[in-house]
């Protein structure tokens, strides 16, 4: 062994000259191979790797995509069509990267969704969890300008609505505003600059990505306990255990993408986008997205501009305090009988604004988003930080082997290798 | 999978076999999931349908040549003089680098119908108009790497290895083709 090469294990003479010069098979095997996992992983935990291959399904298809798009306000319509329409496959790629985004939004939203249930956000865990976030908002602001490109109805008036957000600060908010534009109103400049930022947003989440990773193979996985593992008798290592648990997962999910590109492509779309965009007239009913529904109804449900828009960027913001206004020391909900509630009656509220975000902003739908907005704030600010005080929670199990298994800890030899650290 | 007639006896070939199969099972999905991307990249629709054009010979005089687009391309339209066509054809076949008769290059004999591109390297050879040079042969000559052309469009001196493509057309009337 010569000075300055990495002590490989690997046997096969082309893989170990590699890896004595470049240890990358060394580190994969690290945190791929034997990386020890919490052995009580449930089907919940499939959904960070399935965000991560619907973020390169959604790169592949984008750079296809954009080989064929023209971004200019008198080409882009015509050039999604002619992917519709001429482009061999054309159609399935742009139907994938469309149903893309919606899949990549339920996938992500159950991903924080477990998070949150089973406390993945608590100590340890923070910076992983405020990198999660960072990467949600890049998502928004990546589909909200891909929404933007077909350069339809929907895109423009989205593009102008959302743009105009930014109006309601004082001050700075017509430079904002302008800036965005490139201009007086949404027009070329305005689209020239979404599409290159739609570009590059992707390549800046996959970055983010890498450091949530990262964080994440520090900490090692929390677990629908909410306990850290106390050894090895705890773990099983990733391959091939999650591999195939993730694969699993991952053929399922792409039957449901299948399903929803083969047979319903514009189930989750709005028709008004199919109509090329027209800054003299608005569609009678504008809405944006699905996914963005629930802010959208924060936003209407307050009757100030500003007090609107704070409000609708503080339901997200307010996340990346979370680890700090939860303060009780048991991360599972399984183990906390209020908190469960609450925090079950705040999905409920957030599908409830999802719902009401797509109706129209008058009678009682209004009085129904005020109170859902209400209660989605006073879960973070009020009820979280008291409960850390008030709520009794269960008995934590002394290990997660003695909480899968039942009994008290076991030799368990068979199926935990040795490994590097517990 | 012929080889797991002895998958009874012990548990590894079992285990080879559902790796091959899962394997197998994998790099067909990849391939069908690869197909449709590499596809997209082949010339669309539009593409294609932009792939024959009309052209009207009647204005173009004996000795006269235009230049039409053609996928791109550009295709020399020629009427020849009788002395360029006697030229091209008092040529002995066997002595030419890419041996072709000059009838087997024309459907009427002042007509010479060619894909306006070097065989050497994609250039566009000169010798459309009277005042271009036509090399030594009096058909085309190649200003980027010097090859020379008759007035068949065959390859005569210089580094090209085959003759101007004659692409393929038909005469839609007496005085009308359509290329492609």
């Amino acid at each position: 062994m010569s000075i300055g090469l990495h002590n490989s294990e690997f046997k096969n003479p082309v893989v170990r000259w590699i890896d004595q010069r470049m240890p990358v098979f060394t580190m994969m095997q690290k945190e791929y191979g034997t990386f020890p996992t919490p052995k009580n992983f449930n089907y919940f935990w499939n959904f960070g790797a399935l965000a991560m291959v619907t973020l390169m399904i959604m790169i592949a298809t984008g750079i296809f995509l954009s080989m064929h798009y023209a971004a200019h306000t008198s080409l882009a319509f015509d050039s999604v069509e002619r992917i519709m329409r001429d482009v061999n496959f054309g159609w399935l790629i742009r139907y994938i990267h469309m149903n893309g985004a919606s899949m990549f939004f339920i996938v992500v939203y159950i991903h924080i969704f477990r998070g949150m249930y089973y406390g993945s956000y608590k100590a340890p865990r923070e910076l992983l969890w405020m990198l999660g976030v960072v990467i949600f908002l890049l998502m928004m602001a990546t589909a909200f300008m891909g929404y933007v490109l077909p350069w339809g109805q929907m895109s423009f008036w989205g593009a102008t609505v959302i743009t105009n957000l930014f109006s309601a600060f004082p001050v700075v908010g017509n430079f904002i505003v302008e800036l965005l534009w490139g201009g007086f109103s949404v027009d070329n400049p305005t689209l020239n600059r979404f599409f290159s930022l739609h570009y590059l947003l992707p390549f800046v989440i996959f970055g983010v990505v890498f450091l949530h990773v990262a964080a994440l193979h520090i900490t090692g996985s929390n677990n629908p306990l909410g306990i850290e593992p106390k050894g090895p008798q705890d773990t099983l290592p990733f391959h091939p255990y999650y591999t195939a648990k993730d694969s699993v997962g991952l053929v399922v999910y792409f039957i449901v993408f299948a399903v929803l590109v083969f047979f319903a492509p514009n189930y989750l779309g709005h028709p008004d986008n199919y109509i090329p965009a027209n800054p003299l007239v608005t569609p009678p009913h504008i809405v944006p997205e699905w996914y963005f529904l629930p802010y959208y109804a924060i936003l209407r449900a307050v009757p100030d501009k500003l007090g609107g828009v704070l409000l609708m960027f503080g339901s997200i913001l307010v996340w990346f305090v979370l680890p700090w206004l939860d303060r009780s020391p048991v991360r599972s909900m399984r183990f906390r009988p209020l908190a469960r509630i609450f925090f079950l009656l705040w999905t409920v509220c957030f599908l409830v604004l999802l719902w009401v975000g797509a109706k129209p902003a008058e009678g009682t739908y209004v009085l129904i988003a005020r109170i859902a907005t209400a209660y989605y704030f006073a879960y973070f600010l009020v009820i979280l930080p008291m409960l850390a005080k008030f709520e009794r929670p269960l008995p934590l199990p002394e290990s997660i082997s003695r909480a899968v298994l039942g009994g008290g800890p076991l030799p368990m030899g068979a199926a935990a290798k040795p490994m590097e650290k517990a | 999978m012929t080889d797991n007639g002895h998958a009874a006896t012990d548990g590894a070939p079992r285990r080879d076999f559902l790796m091959l199969v899962t394997g197998a099972f994998a790099a067909v999905g990849v391939g069908a999931i690869a197909w449709p991307f590499i596809a997209s990249l082949q010339p669309a629709k539009d593409t294609l349908a932009l792939a024959s054009t009309d052209v009207e010979l009647a204005p173009i005089a004996e000795g006269q040549a235009i230049t039409v687009m053609w996928r791109g391309k550009p295709v020399f339209v020629r009427n020849r003089t009788a002395k360029e066509i006697q030229e091209a054809r008092a040529v002995p076949t066997n002595s030419l680098p890419d041996p072709a008769t000059d009838q087997s290059r024309v459907q009427k004999d002042q007509w010479l119908i060619l894909v306006g591109i070097c065989t050497h390297l994609g250039c566009v050879p000169t010798g459309q108009r009277a005042t271009d040079a036509r090399g030594d042969y009096g058909g085309w000559f190649c200003p980027c790497h010097g090859s020379h052309y008759d007035t068949s469009g065959r390859i005569r001196k210089g580094p090209a290895p085959r003759n101007l493509d004659v692409p393929q057309y038909a005469f839609t009337s007496d005085t009308k083709i359509r290329i492609g």
